[in-house]
């Protein structure tokens, strides 16, 4: 085993661990931060996928963006230490059948797939390249998302103001 | 180097982890954790087949920005709407949020 997969072991055992820790801590607070630890073990994957970019990325907009606005929705609606009665619905064993079934199949198809893998190392200038593909082939996703973002930003503001002329 | 399967293994867990946490959560923002977890999984996966099928195409990468992208936006939107629903009816348990149902 090398020292590469023997880091991979470790990220991945830690990113099923803290995804599990998201979905079965019954304060949701806990569940926030093992969110976190989460995204950060992704962003290790990205690191050794040689996708750095992707990686801070990641770490900026998941973990400073996303991750923050999650706690702050919290702290906004919740009282933080209160552990509600019951932290999953009725469904919960049916949620687990589908996702356990759900498992089975991937992992059945990722087991017997025939990847066909390339050995061509990944290319010197990755993030340039990236720059130049963004703005060459998918410069029109890429306005649409830009598009996208300001809809998001726009529309969350109306959304969650205070609307004080109703109560009139 | 790492095969490509142990990936991919990976990012099937940690989809189903967030499916589960998608569908059993009762707290709303819990349940838009399990959505950036699956998203995070499709991510992986995306990355993994640029670098072991095509890297000299950056499609993977470009698609993996786009998914960051409307993750943040499905984020700043439903914790608006979670925030709204909260004043409204004081509650962030999505049971309770049945008005549309009869």
């Amino acid at each position: 085993m090398t020292l590469m997969q023997l880091v991979f072991l470790i990220l991945a055992v830690a990113a099923i661990g803290s995804a599990i820790g998201v979905v079965a801590s019954k304060n949701i607070f806990y569940s926030a931060l093992f969110l976190i630890l989460c995204l950060f073990m992704v962003a290790g994957f990205y690191v050794l996928l040689e996708a750095p970019f992707l990686a801070a990325v990641q770490v900026l907009i998941y973990v400073g963006a996303i991750a923050v606005l999650i706690i702050f929705s919290l702290m906004l609606t919740e009282k933080l230490m209160s552990t509600e009665a019951r932290a999953w619905n009725e469904q919960w064993w049916v949620a687990l059948l589908v996702a356990v079934c759900l498992a089975a199949v991937l992992l059945y198809v990722v087991v017997t797939a025939n990847w066909q893998v390339s050995d061509a190392p990944a290319i010197p200038d990755a993030i340039a390249a990236l720059g130049k593909t963004l703005m060459g082939t998918y410069v029109l996703p890429f306005e649409v998302a830009s598009v996208l973002l300001l809809m998001a930003l726009i529309g969350s503001i109306v959304i969650a103001r205070e609307e004080k002329e109703e109560k009139e | 180097m790492i095969p490509l399967s142990w990936y991919l293994i990976v990012a099937a867990i940690l989809f189903c982890i967030g499916l589960y946490g998608a569908l059993a959560r009762r707290n709303a923002i819990g349940v838009l954790m399990g959505i950036e977890l699956m998203l995070n999984a499709v991510n992986i996966n995306l990355i993994a087949f640029w670098r072991y099928i095509t890297p000299d195409i950056l499609t993977g990468q470009v698609f993996a920005v786009f998914v960051i992208t409307v993750a943040a936006a499905e984020a700043a939107i439903g914790l608006a709407l979670i925030i709204s629903i909260f004043r409204n009816r004081q509650t962030v348990v999505v049971e309770d949020v049945d008005m549309m149902k009869f």
